[in-house]
């Protein structure tokens, strides 16, 4: 017999997907986060924004939220990225942009091959969070 | 991380039967004690040339059809390109080789089948078909537009109905071949059958000016319709329908094409005398017994299941669109299959749904882009005039043998909780 707990995704990706973490409920509040991005449309099926608050002085990031209206593995790879961000402390947003969609990948233990394009948005949507904070600075 | 022993809840029965416990005890002797092959003349391939006899006659009697009109098939998918590529390859010979097709005219009367090859702007062999058939009968279509033929695929409207008026008007001279499926694999809506072979019929009896007389056929892709719906093909007035084992509680791999008698088709394999020389190959006898019994039990318990399965679809339906905001029914309310209910849930995405439900115990399917293998969205919600984002939040529930109000209660309490859960991550729509 095959394996009944056997999933389509990776048991990390399953993790990330029915429980994910450092997503935003509702509105953002007023000087909750200093920029915001977001990537994705209708027609492909995701989209993704990330928002982030940003210590000036050492432009380290103090939060970051998603939120995400997609698959599971854009669910997933969103709720990841955002973990790997946060759980050394406040990284510096130039060490969060040279992490990788094959990073993130790596991170939920594997995306199947056809969902691994499509669906890792979340560095995208953090890079041009990065870039309006940049811009309004 | 799931409970091994939770209780499923199968509703993706337009995705799969599983194999009915009678349609299995019907087969079980034909795989070790009548093992013959079927074209031997000795007493095992006898008794075995009997259970396929048997079986044939028990299809076409369902069908109200004749016994040499039943052609047995691994499936759905290989009855549909029979027909489609079997009328297309018959034809070509009338318009020429090498894909430049010459016209052929009739006469007055329409009667007559003289070749006149013409020199270059000649028509093309010409289908019809719609927008929201199963991929069997789309990407055949497409690999004769590539070979040369032109094809109409028609609009739905935003019902999922095809107006039989349509077709009338994308008949051509040169039609050759109407294939439109009897009811949506996705939304489960019925088309309009009769009306359709009615407007070929009278199409074809004009004759004037008609490339070949007989043209066009009308076929049928019927796999959803067996247990709901009418397919006595003198009723439904159809020249080829095509049915699929797997959809019917019998066994995966076995279907059937009905083609009237008269109608040439070039087969798409070549070798034996098997199924008139038309679909060559040792008869799949364990497989066609089994075919016939889940036909049968289907037509036996039609009445019964229709009554049942559309009082558990419509309740389901009601309660969903009452209970979660934002949701909306894919598809006629009415022109329905009993057992089909597609509902788009906007803000929650089809994929993340189903794998949410799949947690909580309940299968069921998605038109989301993300489920699909080309990544695109359902061509059936996109062909109902409707926007993307519907096609990503589509659920198909289908209903089936074993479905029970409780199994629907049960849904209808996980359901909101997940689309809740989903939509509050959801950048598209804050609630």
């Amino acid at each position: 017999m095959a394996d009944v707990d056997k999933w389509v995704y990776s048991n990390i990706v399953k993790d990330h997907f029915m429980h994910p973490r450092g997503f935003l409920v509702g509105a953002p509040k007023e000087g909750e986060f200093d920029a915001e991005g977001e990537v994705g449309s209708p027609a492909c099926g995701d989209i993704i924004r990330i928002w982030i608050k940003v210590d000036k002085a050492t432009d380290r990031i103090k939060d970051i939220k998603w939120q995400t209206w997609g698959c599971a593995t854009a669910i997933a790879s969103a709720s990841a990225f955002v973990e790997m961000i946060m759980k050394n402390g406040d990284m510096k947003i130039d060490e969060a942009l040279k992490i990788t969609p094959t990073e993130i990948a790596e991170y939920l233990g594997g995306l199947p091959s056809r969902k691994f394009h499509c669906s890792i948005l979340a560095d995208k949507a953090f890079k041009k969070a990065a870039e309006n904070y940049r811009a309004n600075q | 991380m799931k409970e091994k022993n939770k209780k499923r809840i199968y509703l993706d029965h337009a995705a799969g039967a599983p194999l009915d416990k009678r349609v299995k005890k019907a087969m079980e002797p034909y795989f070790m004690d009548v093992f013959g092959n079927p074209n031997a003349i000795y007493k095992e391939g006898l008794e075995a040339r009997e259970a396929l006899d048997s079986a044939r006659g028990t299809v076409a009697e369902v069908l109200g059809a004749k016994a040499d009109e039943i052609i047995f098939t691994s499936g759905g998918t290989e009855s549909d390109n029979l027909a489609i590529l079997g009328v297309a390859n018959e034809v070509k010979q009338f318009y020429g080789a090498g894909g430049k097709f010459a016209s052929l005219r009739t006469d007055k009367t329409g009667n007559s089948t003289e070749v006149k090859l013409s020199s270059s702007s000649s028509p093309s062999p010409h289908i019809i078909t719609t927008k929201f058939e199963h991929p069997a009968v789309l990407n055949a279509c497409k690999v004769l537009e590539k070979s040369g033929f032109a094809a109409t695929y028609l609009d739905v409207g935003k019902d999922g109905v095809v107006n039989p008026k349509d077709v009338a008007k994308a008949l051509r001279a040169n039609t050759v071949l109407v294939t439109i499926m009897y009811a949506n694999n996705e939304i489960g809506t019925v088309q309009p059958i009769r009306e359709i072979a009615k407007v070929i019929r009278k199409f074809r009896k004009a004759g004037n000016g008609k490339a070949i007389s007989g043209y066009p056929f009308f076929h049928t892709d019927a796999c959803q319709a067996p247990g709901y719906l009418d397919f006595n093909v003198e009723r439904l007035g159809v020249d080829m329908l095509t049915l699929n084992g797997s959809k019917i509680y019998g066994p995966k791999g076995s279907g059937v094409l009905y083609m009237k008698r008269g109608i040439k088709i070039i087969p798409m394999m070549h070798g034996g005398e098997q199924e008139k020389g038309l679909r060559p190959g040792t008869e799949n006898v364990a497989g066609i017994v089994g075919f016939a019994a889940a036909l049968a039990l289907c037509e036996r318990e039609k009445e019964r299941e229709t009554k049942r399965l559309t009082a558990l679809r419509d309740y389901l339906i009601k309660n969903v669109l009452n209970k979660i905001s934002k949701t909306s029914l894919n598809g006629s309310a009415t022109e329905r299959l009993p057992n089909n209910a597609n509902i788009t849930f906007l803000d929650a995405e089809g994929e993340a749904i189903i794998l949410y439900l799949d947690n909580e115990g309940i299968a069921c399917s998605t038109g989301s882009a993300c489920n699909s293998a080309n990544l695109e969205p359902s061509h059936v919600i996109t062909a109902l005039g409707k926007p993307h984002e519907h096609a990503h939040g589509a659920v198909r529930f289908t209903l089936g043998r074993n479905t029970t109000k409780k199994d629907i209660d049960f849904v209808l309490k996980v359901l909101p909780g997940i689309v809740g859960k989903l939509r509050s991550f959801s950048p598209t729509s804050i609630i």
